[in-house]
């Protein structure tokens, strides 16, 4: 059974005529981790605003079903309620605002739309530490404000923090790996590789083909000019990395 | 994070224009003949059965008053004031000056427990811990309706009550200190106010006591087409200390009313006055009718040595705000703060600052400015960092941040420093900000609703000046913070 279904999506940017999503088709099964590859401007980070509903996006055709439902015409807090979930390529800074609150605050909000309680403060705090120590996250960074003084590799490892703690039904990963070294990269593919299971989806946006070294798909679809133009399995993505993108593209087109 | 719930919630229960204290109260009041003149001066001096030299000075106050001239250097841009066209005093006509609960008037109790304040000391007892306890002096139009907790602060010595009060009470200490510190030559709001003040609250801590209770004042302005001018003195007298709030609210009216006040504080060798206010004044609809004009001028002397004057603001209402809390640093080693969060929204003018003056040695004041503009509002901060030639080793540290929401609005920053010792230390930071549309989706996308985020990410821009407030008033303040910028994005 398909989590994510897209079909034949187009969008651009609300302010400029381009379209950058051209008809793009897309299935991510249960359970599955699917790569999305491609060169740059291929629309890999069109995709992931479109879809968790990035204001300054406009969809102008098409579809995107998570389990079964449209979203596209729902905001993007009721997407996130929902279990969609962006890892930002470049997370953002909130100034003044603890990471413990914010992430408290993400918890309640998703708790609250999907009918439940509050979670109680000890076990907010427990849930916290738990998952924070699997990623070497320490109690300092969570003391700090939202992202503010963040390296590189501790604002990635706060993204994996936060979807640990959010447990979406399907998780965007847009380029993970940018700017981070191989220790980094390790954990925080140790803690993707954690949260793979039957229920859960994964769509992993990446230039390259390192980190699915540490996060094996089971599927790699290579888009181009704003449409999936071919799909193989890993071995597609050591292909991309040997011969590089211009040949598969140029075979497409 | 509780607040961020209970904002959301309270902004929910709300629409976008919907100003949840603009009710009025339907009751019966004397009025003072509209206008101004002698005559209503001494009219106003006659109901409070004031001594002769209190209309003196007041008399004075109006003769130099009609020589001034209307100040026009702030950045805020109104309609001439019609100075004529307004009521000078408003009581409630049922009983003006009640010596209990009983004798007030019903709907007036029902007021302010409409705007959550309890007047009933068996109220306010039930359920709170007793040093969690605020005695409240309440101002309805131009006169104190109630102080409560009077007689239990009196055990410890504080003097607590009405301005017109203590003029029969305590004449000695008024005469002492009025017009002190915002004399009556001041500029032309004050000086209005001198001639025609009605009522305010009044609070003298005797040496050594550190004030038993957290004192407030709430103002409320009911009436249509009247002005309130309130004056409030509070002496802190050697080694003493005292912590003091004031709120305000007014119904919503299509016209503009007037508020011009007069605070002074005067703390002497070794005493600690903290004085916070919560502004809430009508602000206007979204198109800018209606609303209050808050011109107040406010003004701390550290007299003595050692002592301190703290002001800590939120401002989130009236159609213009005109007020510059400041600190007279006379006494060596003492030490002023300014701590202010200024909300625009609508069409909301705020030029708002502080001026320190350091005149004695070793002074040090403290300036941290957070200006909040959203919707067309224009929101400046205005302040004067000044050491005089005695002022050796004067420290100031002055940082102001501008945060913007939307493209419509202005953050304007103008600091004026003096220096003409060359010992002194001035450090000026400012930053200007905007609410990025990276920042709300960042939040949205982990769950926020927009109201959620927006509540979130501006309380994290004032925090620091919120933790300056009392527990309680902090989490009020962050409430206010999210209803006055409601419907400010998207």
């Amino acid at each position: 059974m398909s989590l994510l279904k897209i079909k034949n999506l187009t969008a651009k940017l609300a302010d400029e005529d381009k379209q950058i999503l051209n008809g793009l088709n897309l299935t991510v099964e249960k359970g599955q981790v699917a790569a999305i590859m491609g060169p740059n401007g291929s629309g890999k980070s069109t995709l992931s605003y479109v879809l968790a509903g990035r204001e300054d996006y406009e969809v102008t055709g098409g579809e995107a079903l998570l389990d079964g439902e449209n979203i596209l015409e729902l905001a993007a807090d009721e997407r996130a309620a929902k279990g969609l979930f962006l890892a930002f390529q470049y997370p953002i800074e909130i100034p003044g605002v603890g990471q413990m609150t914010f992430l408290k605050a993400a918890i309640n909000a998703q708790r609250k739309k999907n009918g439940l309680d509050e979670i109680s403060t000890p076990e907010f705090i427990k849930l916290v530490n738990g998952k924070a120590k699997e990623l070497g996250i320490s109690p300092d960074m969570l003391k700090r404000s939202v992202n503010v003084g963040f390296s590189g590799g501790e604002k990635k490892r706060n993204e994996i923090l936060q979807m640990a703690l959010l447990q979406p039904k399907v998780a965007i990963l847009d380029e993970t790996d940018s700017g981070l070294d191989i220790d980094a990269l390790k954990i925080v593919a140790d803690g993707v590789n954690a949260m793979r299971s039957p229920d859960r989806s994964f769509v992993v946006i990446t230039h390259y083909q390192r980190l699915l070294d540490y996060i094996k798909p089971d599927v790699v679809h290579v888009l181009s000019g704003g449409r999936i133009i071919t799909t193989g399995g890993p071995e597609l993505a050591l292909e991309l990395e040997a011969k590089g993108y211009a040949d598969i593209v140029g075979k497409a087109a | 994070m509780p607040a961020v719930q209970e904002t959301v919630d309270q902004v929910k229960a709300i629409d976008v224009d919907q100003y949840k204290y603009g009710f009025s109260t339907d009751i019966e009041m004397e009025l003072a003949p509209k206008g101004l003149s002698e005559d209503i001066v001494r009219y106003i001096s006659a109901r409070k059965n004031e001594p002769a030299w209190m209309l003196e000075w007041r008399l004075d106050a109006y003769r130099r008053w009609l020589t001034m001239r209307e100040p026009d250097w702030a950045r805020v841009d109104y309609p001439q004031i019609d100075f004529q066209d307004m009521y000078y005093y408003a009581a409630p006509k049922s009983n003006p000056a009640p010596n209990s609960l009983d004798e007030i008037d019903p709907a007036i109790l029902e007021t302010y427990k409409k705007l959550g304040i309890p007047l009933r000391e068996q109220e306010i007892l039930a359920g709170i811990a007793p040093e969690k306890r605020i005695a409240v002096d309440a101002v309805f139009d131009s006169v104190s309706v109630v102080t409560t907790f009077k007689e239990e602060l009196r055990k410890s010595g504080v003097i607590f009550c009405s301005i017109s009060e203590a003029l029969h009470e305590h004449p000695e200490l008024v005469k002492q200190y009025i017009g002190s510190v915002v004399p009556t030559t001041d500029n032309f709001y004050a000086t209005l106010n001198a001639a025609v003040f009605s009522d305010g609250s009044f609070v003298y801590i005797p040496p050594g006591v550190r004030c038993p209770m957290e004192l407030s004042t709430y103002f409320r302005i009911n009436e249509q087409k009247t002005g309130q001018f309130e004056r409030t003195l509070i002496i802190a007298d050697k080694g003493s200390y005292v912590s003091y709030l004031e709120g305000c609210t007014a119904p919503m009216r299509d016209e503009n009313q007037l508020h011009a006040a007069v605070v002074e504080l005067v703390a002497l060798d070794d005493a600690e006055i903290k004085y916070s206010t919560v502004q809430n004044w009508y602000p206007g609809d979204s198109e800018g009718k209606g609303g209050i004009y808050n011109f107040v001028t406010k003004r701390g002397d550290c007299r003595g040595a050692r002592s301190k004057i703290s002001w800590t603001q939120v401002e989130t209402g009236s159609a213009i705000t005109w007020k510059y809390p400041s600190c007279i640093l006379r006494g060596d080693e003492s030490q002023g703060e300014f701590y202010s969060i200024a909300v625009s929204n609508g069409a909301q003018q705020v030029d708002s600052g502080t001026k320190m003056i350091h005149l004695g040695k070793n002074t040090r004041s403290r300036i941290i400015s957070k200006g909040i503009s959203a919707g067309r509002s224009q929101n400046t901060y205005r302040g004067l960092v000044s050491a005089h030639r005695r002022a050796t080793n004067a420290k100031n540290f002055t940082n102001c941040d501008s945060l913007l929401i939307g493209d419509k609005c202005g953050a304007h920053t103008v600091p004026y420093i003096e220096s003409k010792t060359a010992s002194a230390v001035f450090e000026h930071e400012a930053t200007t900000s905007k609410v990025s549309e990276d920042q709300m989706f960042y939040c949205m996308q982990r769950g926020l609703t927009q109201e959620e985020a927006i509540a979130l990410i501006v309380n994290g821009f004032v925090k620091d000046v919120l933790q300056q407030l009392p527990m309680e008033f902090m989490v009020e303040a962050q409430k206010l913070i999210a209803i006055s910028l409601e419907g400010s994005v998207g």
